[in-house]
């Protein structure tokens, strides 16, 4: 890897479920042609995912990015929706607020945040009901 | 157990991927018609079966590396659920059993849950 961080961002748009998980795959082709260990690909693939579904089901749409750094990768969501009244219910298993739509598909069952936290050496909130919601994950890069 | 070998076992119809067949070794399942729960509990490498069709179940499964979905029910995958998967190279099984049958079945000859805590896995 280079000394300047590798970057890569896609645009979520609003309601386009069948478009979920583009960026998300296109990240993890990225991390492997890096050479990235698989373990660690698929631990951001997933991270990357539910934080897309997440900006897709409650942000309205929004931005996903990912950076490559020489000692960690860090995946970022950011959207301009509702926010979070309650980080720490939403942190809660099974809590969730989706739509009967989004589960009859098979999500919004209230695993999204605590997946990523669980995928995730780190992982920060910050959300303001009424202005959005920006998401903060982070992998540690240890060499093999 | 080689995917072929499951094929005959829960009696499925090959929808893509017969060339993959022998490619890969299952050692355990995940069944659940909820993907937030398949992203949580899955283990790479295991057999996703479920009742649901939409695009998302190929691309969960393609997210944890799990290698191929069995649909069971009779459900078929929608068109874009197919073409992903065959871009993919993703085997497609299709199995009229219920998911207890199609599970049972499995367990019975020896494909294991993706957590078994006992064991520490």
């Amino acid at each position: 890897m280079g000394q300047e961080p590798y970057v890569e961002e896609y645009t979520i748009q609003a309601g386009d479920f069948f478009a979920i998980g583009e960026a998300s795959t296109k990240f993890k082709s990225t991390l492997k042609m890096l050479g990235i260990p698989s373990d660690l690909v698929r631990r951001v693939s997933v991270i990357a995912y539910e934080a897309e579904m997440n900006a897709l089901i409650h942000g309205g749409g929004g931005v996903l990015r990912m950076t490559v750094n020489d000692d960690h990768l860090l995946i970022e969501a950011s959207d301009s929706g509702p926010g979070i009244p309650d980080v720490q219910m939403a942190m809660q298993e099974g809590f969730s607020t989706a739509t009967d739509e989004i589960r009859e598909l098979g999500f919004g069952a209230g695993m999204g945040l605590p997946n990523i936290q669980r995928n995730a050496d780190s992982m920060v909130i910050d959300t303001e009901v009424g202005k959005g919601t920006k998401l903060k994950a982070t992998v540690a890069y240890k060499q093999s | 157990m080689i995917l072929r070998d499951i094929v005959s076992l829960i009696r499925a119809e090959v929808l893509s991927g017969e060339e993959l067949l022998d490619s890969f070794d299952i050692e355990c399942a995940y069944g659940a018609d909820l993907m937030s729960d398949v992203l949580a509990f899955a283990r790479p490498g295991s057999l996703l079966l479920t009742g649901l069709t939409n695009i998302q179940i190929v691309r969960t499964a393609q997210m944890l590396d799990l290698p191929s979905v069995v649909f069971v029910r009779g459900k078929k995958p929608q068109e874009a659920a197919v073409k992903l998967a065959a871009q993919i190279k993703m085997p497609i099984l299709l199995c009229q059993m219920s998911m207890f049958e199609s599970c049972g079945i499995l367990f019975q000859k020896g494909i294991l849950p993706c957590h078994i805590p006992d064991r520490g896995v």
